[in-house]
């Protein structure tokens, strides 16, 4: 761990140097044992396929994609909602509009007349609600969770009468305790996300090497960022643990502003995850103090656990049990332009990432 | 959908907020959750607000990084 250490300080310069990479990836072949390492964070899953990672590692490391694609795991059913919402301004992060609900994606509801709009951040969308009545649609993990929260406030203390946000958030700690006593799936170590743990820090993870004996890294998007990280899973295998490969941003504690912003205006509560099912304490709801701003009390909206096309296999493909090579659909029937499930669709989803890079 | 990039506080305004510098455009970015930054000072930034912040070197070289990684301006 010592070694580990001292990577970590090495100049940032040296982080696409190949014969560093190179370096770590000899010492990585001297490894025997095989093993299975979840990337959880859709970034990652990205940065892997465009440096070719996947295929530069020894045969025995194997690594599998996770659900951490805010899109991607959004349930179809938010989408037929959000269509129901006639003559009410829908502020949405572009990644969202191409997801296909049971019917249309937003996009083509777009086409056909429904007032829909993509915005950069929160804000803009207080913005667009002193003009016309505005849902936000609030998807996203903890890095984008504390903005939304942070919107709310606003929205509060400059009286806003017509904006409301649709909650959809997802914790990662939780999704991936649920993943870990799913008896089919077989992991021996996560590398944990970036930016995620930027907001939650890496104490958030001590759960994971106590409670099921295997260990994790948060690392960053740089390729030798990820082949460390990987080496560092390697090297605690037997002694799991959790360590911070990113500490030139990322601390033990997280954000203190940012997680108290969270929870003055959420409470943790239940969330269904598109192809994991519902997964307790892995959402956060509106606390009663801000409800007029909650679009699910608003609208009267309940989320549903409906999957959409039922020969989308995404659910396994999030849970790291087949890859989207495997799925009989994938760069046949369903593409990036024609996406079937939501794996393909954002670009950050482990099936687009694939057809980009490792088709 | 995580993606934090780089950007430089150019000046601090009402509010909580700062006009920042994301490589050669400006944006107003909120300074809500980094309650001790500075004009000058480099952070990174998701959706509008600044998560942590970073040293000016490795700003610069994440920023030319992503530039070649997923194309220019692309968050
Ligand atoms: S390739 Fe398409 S249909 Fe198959 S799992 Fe991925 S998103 Fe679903």
């Amino acid at each position: 761990m010592e070694k580990g250490r001292r990577d970590i300080t090495m100049n940032l310069q040296n982080y696409r140097q190949p014969e560093l990479i190179k370096q770590v990836l000899n010492d990585l072949n001297e490894f025997k044992r095989a093993v299975t390492f979840m990337e959880v964070c859709g970034s990652h899953t990205m940065a892997i396929g465009h440096w070719g990672l996947r295929k530069l590692l020894p045969e025995n490391i194997r690594l599998i994609s996770g659900p951490g694609c805010p899109v991607c795991v959004t349930p179809a059913s938010v989408i037929d909602e959000l269509i129901k919402l006639k003559d009410i301004t829908i502020a949405t992060f572009g990644d969202l509009i191409r997801v296909p609900g049971t019917e249309q994606t937003l996009e083509q509801a777009r086409a056909l007349g429904a007032n829909i709009k993509t915005v950069y951040s929160p804000l803009d969308a207080l913005d667009l609600s002193k003009k016309q009545e505005t849902v936000f649609v609030g998807i996203g993990f903890e890095t984008t969770i504390p903005g939304i929260a942070y919107t709310i406030l606003e929205a509060k203390k400059q009286n806003l009468t017509n904006f409301s946000v649709l909650p959809l958030f997802k914790l990662i700690p939780p999704a991936l305790d649920a993943l870990l006593t799913d008896e089919e799936v077989k992991i021996n170590g996560f590398i944990l996300p970036g930016h995620v743990s930027v907001v939650i820090g890496t104490d958030a993870y001590e759960f994971i090497p106590k409670k099921y004996g295997i260990g994790g890294v948060v690392t960053g998007f740089e390729p030798l960022d990820i082949v460390l990280g990987i080496k560092n899973l390697v090297e605690q295998i037997d002694n799991p643990g959790i360590v911070n490969e990113y500490s030139r941003i990322v601390t033990a504690e997280g954000n203190i502003a940012a997680k108290s912003i969270m929870s003055d205006v959420f409470e943790v509560g239940n969330a269904i995850w598109r192809g994991l099912g519902e997964i307790p304490g892995s959402g956060l709801d509106i606390r009663s103090e801000y409800a007029q701003f909650d679009a699910l009390k608003r609208y009267d909206i309940t989320i549903k656990n409906i999957e959409g096309n039922p020969a989308c296999l995404c659910s396994s493909v999030l849970k790291g049990k087949i890859m989207p090579l495997d799925c009989p659909l994938f760069a046949n029937i369903c593409t990036p332009a024609n996406p079937i499930g939501p794996c393909m669709v954002s670009s950050e989803g482990s099936c687009a990432a694939y057809y980009k890079y490792e088709k | 959908m995580c993606l934090a990039i780089p950007g430089k506080i150019v000046k601090k305004t009402e509010n909580s907020m700062g006009v920042v510098d994301l490589g050669g455009v400006t944006k107003e970015i909120s300074l809500i959750f980094l309650p001790e930054a500075k004009e000058g000072d480099w952070i990174i930034i998701h959706t509008g607000f600044a998560l942590e912040s970073i040293s000016e070197k490795d700003a610069l070289e994440t920023i030319s990084i992503l530039q070649e990684a997923y194309g220019k301006g692309k968050t």
